[in-house]
């Protein structure tokens, strides 16, 4: 089996650490200050980290319920300062960003586990999200992660709509050392994705990686222009697509939980990828949509780089947002 | 956008009518009621509470207007904050002796080389002679992408040859601009980091050679708290004049509109409405607060109307209409006619929730589908048809269902549509023409 799904490698988490580190604790609020030491829990505190709390873009209602919690237990004077008070709010998000997928009933998610193993066929992977959130420069990196670990992989480029599209994966793909199947601008996206899967049945390959258009999930004749595409991928090879990554910006405010809650009802999004973490953006929204939708969060984007794509580590984001 | 805030705040003020006084706890609860609306939003938090301490203090102080109910009186205040705090309609800026040069900058991933297009778009409708050049050297095939968007919409490109340095790209755009009078040119620069320390003293070179006259920062209308940050940041270095909020025809609410605002000073210059070139519109700040506030937007929708319609075709069809010859051709130019204002749900984004449209859904779903078949089921008839439509008999909606890939039923009810407009016509004359976009509305299963 394709492990999409490895364990964190600890030289990777430092990476991170290390490139979200950057510049962001001169620009960002800082939590960690709010929370030293012996700090007395009163009324202004927990307003502060109320506004840090909105800051990282965790959304009105995952942050009042984390603070509601929180307050119970300063009632009940289960938390005397403010570091018990920073493990605490620590504990609520990885108790939220650990039920990770668990939230989600089995048969929502039908193809997870639904391995092809022991036959031929590939593993499809579907990338999808709105206009602009890196899915194309994601797909390389895949690629060239799926290559490390010896498996043989595909690209599709079933973006036919946007100007240079296939120009750009060319290049990755080139990066990665891998095929890419193409066709004309304009064509129909499902053909491409029917040619990708011949050639990859052909060729016996492992992994087969879709790019598919930006698209905004409100628009719904390119929402169900995808759902053929998936009809298409799933007439040629059993169970595919096996993954759905949506893949987001992780500068999104409120609307990604829109964005997520549209693309899993039209294509079934698996996993989430939370791109350009290394800015000073918290990507705080995933949380709430872990905790609405129970869709996992599966890898991260910290960089251009080829390698910049790393496994997600709870305990690592959780301590970002405190940074 | 924000369509909610109004209802919330009609809920907050239900207990009060009858009162005709603001009481403290009524504006603690307001507030609550609108800091959750602005947030949701996302209007940066430091902004939104500065924002509230405003609206707080002019609420308290204002003076009692008999005309205005509380929420009313609230909505007026939280409007008029809003709409100061987004600036001025503001337009673009060209320098004295041309070329001018606009500074294309923002994130990865923020709409620059789409809405570098659409600019240019815009720019040569509006009597300019616009040059696109693309210092992305960065990012795979980022130039030839450019190339291809210029292509699209028939434009030059500045194609930089044998240097990857950005200083000597426009360099080269700018001799170009100069030999073959071109009076704008539109740098398209690569996305980057606002921390990215390297490629912002890139740009700051790149705005010291070229005193550009314009430098927008793209912003994609979909981004968080965090815009707060970056815009920032780009303005700390570069000095901002405007803004382009992208991607506004999704369902993001755009409050980073107010957060940019609020650390730039920045105007709003342009926003994205879609992905066909032509999806630009200039910024009006007080059209858009209006529709934050669920109020509609009536001026963008009249304006759109006027650039649609044809002035000849709209005679020709009163014409038609006083002598009672609404043919099916007519009712087909109507559709084109509609069709050309852009997506319908745009369209119903911007009209009032008042009056007959308050029950409309708010994410009334139109079926952009089905005009189109509606439009070829009339292409696929003959003029004659077309000139008169009792020539359709049974054997002749057979073949019309088949030369359009519908079906019988579907032209059966493209026909009785367009007989029940011709009626409606009938009866009330030219004036009936007002109503032509209920009856159209009919047509897309929209009423």
């Amino acid at each position: 089996m394709i492990t999409l799904f490895g364990k964190p490698e600890p030289t990777l988490l430092e990476r991170l650490k290390e490139s979200v580190g950057k510049t962001r604790s001169q620009l960002a609020a800082r939590v960690e200050d709010l929370l030293a030491g012996d700090r007395q829990i009163d009324p202004a505190l927990l307003a502060q980290l109320e506004t840090a709390l909105l800051a990282a873009d965790l959304g009105v209602r995952t942050t009042r319920e984390i603070l509601q919690a929180v307050r119970d237990k300063v009632e009940r004077r289960v938390l005397a300062d403010g570091a018990q008070l920073k493990t605490e709010l620590k504990n609520q998000l990885l108790g939220i960003l650990s039920g990770n997928g668990t939230a989600l009933p089995a048969a929502a998610n039908p193809t997870r586990g639904a391995e092809s193993a022991g036959t031929a066929a590939p593993r499809v992977i579907f990338v999808v999200g709105v206009n602009g959130t890196g899915k194309t420069t994601t797909i390389g990196k895949l690629a060239h992660r799926l290559r490390e670990e010896g498996r043989s992989v595909l690209l599709c480029a079933a973006d036919t709509f946007r100007a240079a599209a296939n120009e750009q994966l060319d290049v990755w793909a080139r990066r990665a050392g891998v095929e890419l199947i193409k066709q004309k601008p304009g064509a129909d996206p499902a053909a491409v994705v029917y040619d990708a899967l011949s050639a990859a049945a052909a060729r016996s390959i492992d992994a087969v990686i879709v790019d598919t258009a930006g698209r905004l999930h409100t628009k719904s004749n390119l929402m169900a222009e995808l759902e053929k595409m998936k009809r298409t991928a799933a007439k040629l090879v059993p169970g595919a697509p096996h993954d759905v990554l949506l893949v987001m910006d992780a500068t999104t405010g409120q609307n990604g939980l829109s964005q997520a809650r549209e693309f899993t009802s039209a294509v079934g999004v698996t996993d989430i990828v939370l791109t350009k973490l290394d800015g000073t953006a918290k990507g705080g929204i995933v949380v709430a949509i872990v905790r609405e939708l129970g869709l996992p969060i599966r890898f991260v984007g910290i960089g251009e780089k080829i390698q910049d794509l790393v496994p997600f580590d709870p305990q690592t984001f959780v301590n970002s947002l405190f940074d | 956008m924000f369509e909610n805030l109004t209802e919330k705040l009609q809920r907050v003020f239900k207990n009060l009518r009858g009162q005709g006084k603001l009481t403290e706890e009524h504006l603690d609860a307001a507030v609550g009621q609108i800091r959750e609306a602005l947030l949701d939003g996302d209007v940066n938090v430091g902004v939104a509470d500065e924002l509230l301490a405003k609206i707080r203090a002019k609420a308290q102080g204002a003076e009692v207007m008999l005309q205005l109910s509380p929420d009313q009186q609230v909505v007026k205040i939280v409007r008029d904050e809003l709409t100061e705090l987004l600036g001025k309609h503001a337009r673009p800026l060209f320098s004295s002796r041309p070329p001018s040069v606009w500074l294309m900058v923002g994130l990865q991933g923020s709409g620059k080389t789409t809405t570098t297009g659409k600019l240019a778009k815009w720019l040569s409708s509006h009597g300019h002679r616009p040059l696109v050049v693309s210092t992305d050297v960065y990012r795979p095939a980022a130039r030839e992408q450019l190339a291809q968007v210029a292509r699209a919409i028939g434009l030059p490109c500045w194609a930089a040859t044998g240097t990857d340095k950005p200083l000597e790209i426009v360099r080269g755009a700018i001799r170009e601009a100069k030999l073959s009078a071109y009076d704008v040119i539109l740098v398209d620069t690569a996305g980057r980091l606002h921390i990215d320390k390297e490629l912002m003293t890139e740009l700051g070179e790149l705005k010291r050679e070229l005193q550009p006259s314009e430098i927008l920062f793209i912003a994609d209308a979909m981004i968080g708290q965090d815009a707060v940050r970056s815009a920032g940041e780009f303005h700390r270095r570069l000095g901002l004049t405007g803004v382009v909020l992208t991607k506004l025809d999704g369902d993001a609410r755009g409050g980073a509109a107010l957060s940019i605002g609020k650390v730039t000073g920045a105007p709003v210059k342009f926003v994205g409405i879609g992905e066909k070139y032509d999806a630009l519109e200039a910024f009006y700040p007080d059209r858009i607060v209006s529709r934050v506030l669920g109020m509609g937007d009536v001026m963008t929708l009249i304006e759109k109307a006027e650039q649609s319609v044809d002035a000849k075709k709209a005679a020709e069809f009163e014409r038609k209409l006083r002598r009672n010859e609404f043919t099916l051709e007519d009712f087909r130019d109507q559709l084109r006619q509609l069709r050309k204002m852009g997506p319908l749900e745009q369209i119903i984004g911007m009209l009032p929730k008042l009056g007959p449209l308050a029950n409309l859904p708010k994410d009334a779903q139109v079926d952009e589908g089905r005009l189109k078949r509606v439009e070829a089921i009339i292409n696929s008839m003959t003029a004659a048809e077309r000139e008169d439509h009792s020539l359709i008999d049974g054997k002749r909606r057979k073949r019309i269902a088949s030369g359009s890939g519908t079906s019988v039923q579907e032209v059966n009810q493209v026909l009785k549509q367009y007989m029940q407009m011709r009626k409606m016509i009938k009866q009330f004359g030219p004036a009936a023409a007002k109503g032509k976009l209920r009856g159209l509305g009919k047509l897309s299963g929209l009423s």
